[in-house]
């Protein structure tokens, strides 16, 4: 909601130019996972061993409360495999930071539920790609539904209210949102859509789970439907180029009102942009996180008036804005043109064109696990294992297809 | 008509009733206001004037919302859109009523 009293002011203008402080931080505590899905935004998998400390962390929450960032949004990795992440959790709320944390579940036990529901400025969201185990254990793994539903049982029996069924919307389960939300109201819980990007493994799966764009048009008349009913962490802007904005913020905040901060304490512009082009500094050696967000030259750039390109010839510009940063980057497109799944079709020639897809800055995938889920998407045969750049698969580089990812990745 | 005459009454009706601040709602300061957020709603709001979030730090120790606006230095000519803006911030729990003692 916003409020006027007189003229209007053009907030967008405002949130392009970058606020005193982030209004939405993402903080990722930890790598360490022990779920290894296909799309990961942070390649999660082993604990990075440089891992900010109890104390380290609690300095940030420190800073946080100063500049008054209202709540962070944690996650990982599994971010309650950290032996302290309840401590963390109780620290924040008592320094006025609201905690939202993402989580596969599998520690909600009835007990943790209990605790989290007599916990004020908790909220919890649990991750669940598939509205049936079918379609969610292929790309989070085998019984991590099971493993959801538990944990989303466990919060509605101990009286938690209005938990977050959290769905990255794919190809394969975009013909599912009814079916989403019915599971979410049923446990007393809110379904949470979000966009999914090709960051992090994500890349290496983007081309088969994306959805198409049929499936693009019917999300989009679904939300408008269900307005806001439902949460998407305005992730969905893109779409706005059918016609009608979505309710939220819709352009891109990175680095201007949105940041991520990772479990060694490396500051990005934004949570699907975990890549050395996107990283302005450290808390622990750059002075601290507020002098991070305040001066450094990678947000004064994104703060800076940027070049939308053909854009801005577009007659669905003030809409959707050139779409998400980090889906064009991790595509191997332009900054400066439309978004990979721009809806009025500007980017299909240059996804068919050969690209170059950026190589990851770091991969904390656990190498040879024997429960990672392999993605095979479906009514293709099992031979076509996704490359990873880390996979120690004697078949590894082996396709029986070439695509463009497998050439650039290496 | 009838509706119009009812809206005017309402904002009158607001205008010299005494709010506040809600207790869970923070303010931030920003360049183009400030941004509240309700810590229990988890409700973020913008406030888009500098002179709103002047009027509504003033609430608590006012005894209505004309003496708030009057000590904002607020033009009396905008008052009922003040009154409206209050009215929309207490939809959300971001301000609410206050009884004042007699």
């Amino acid at each position: 909601m916003t409020v006027a009293a007189e003229r209007p002011m053009r907030l967008v203008e405002h949130f392009e130019h970058g606020l005193d402080a982030p209004i939405c931080l993402t903080w990722e505590l930890t790598y360490a996972c022990n779920l290894a899905c296909v799309h990961c935004l942070s390649s999660s998998g082993r604990r990075d061993p440089r891992e900010l400390t109890t104390g380290q962390a609690e300095r940030v929450i420190d800073e946080l409360q100063a500049m008054q960032v209202f709540y962070v949004n944690i996650g990982g990795g599994e971010p309650t495999i950290r032996p302290d992440f309840w401590h963390l959790l109780d620290y924040a709320v008592a320094h006025n930071v609201g905690v939202k944390f993402s989580t596969n579940g599998a520690r909600i036990t009835p007990e943790r539920a209990r605790q989290l529901a007599v916990t004020d400025y908790v909220d919890v969201q649990v991750s669940l790609d598939g509205a049936t185990a079918e379609i969610n254990d292929r790309v989070r793994g085998a019984g991590s539904y099971a493993t959801a539903l538990r944990a989303l049982d466990n919060l509605a029996a101990a009286g938690f209210e209005n938990a977050k069924v959290s769905v990255v919307l794919t190809r394969e389960n975009a013909d599912q949102l009814d079916d989403f939300k019915a599971l979410a109201e049923s446990r007393g819980a809110t379904l949470r859509l979000t966009r999914l990007r090709p960051s992090g493994r994500g890349a290496d799966v983007w081309d088969d789970l994306h959805p198409t764009m049929q499936q693009q048009r019917l999300v989009y008349e679904w939300l408008l439907a269900h307005g806001e009913s439902v949460l998407t962490g305005d992730s969905f802007f893109h779409l706005a180029g059918f016609g009608e904005s979505l309710p939220g913020l819709n352009l891109c905040g990175a680095g201007r009102v949105v940041c991520l901060i990772d479990p060694v304490g490396d500051v990005y512009a934004c949570p699907f942009a975990i890549h050395d082009t996107f990283l302005a500094g450290n808390v622990l050696t750059d002075g601290g996180f507020a002098r991070v967000w305040r001066e450094s030259s990678l947000f004064a750039d994104l703060r800076a008036p940027q070049s939308s390109g053909a854009c801005t010839q577009c007659a669905h510009y003030d809409g959707c804005r050139g779409g998400c940063m980090a889906a064009k980057f991790f595509t191997g497109l332009p900054l400066d043109g439309p978004d990979p799944e721009c809806v009025q079709g500007y980017s299909e020639a240059r996804l068919a064109a050969d690209r170059t897809i950026p190589a990851a800055s770091q991969d904390h995938s656990k190498s040879g696990s024997s429960h990672a889920p392999v993605f095979v998407p479906l009514g293709v045969g099992p031979a076509a294992p996704p490359a990873r750049s880390c996979s120690e698969h004697p078949l590894e580089g082996f396709h029986p297809h070439v695509d463009h990812q497998g050439v650039a990745r290496g | 008509m009838a509706l119009d005459e009812a809206r005017v009454d309402a904002l009158d009706e607001a205008l010299d009733e005494a709010w506040e601040l809600a207790p869970q709602v923070a303010l931030r300061d920003e360049a183009f206001g400030a941004l509240a957020y309700h810590f229990t709603t988890r409700r973020l709001t913008f406030l888009k004037s500098r002179d709103l979030v002047d009027v509504v730090r003033l609430l608590g120790g006012s005894t209505t919302l004309r003496e708030a606006l009057d000590a904002a230095g607020v033009d009396a000519g905008s008052w009922d859109a003040y009154a409206r803006a209050v009215l929309a911030l207490a939809d959300g729990d971001m301000v609410r009523r206050r009884e004042v003692a007699a």
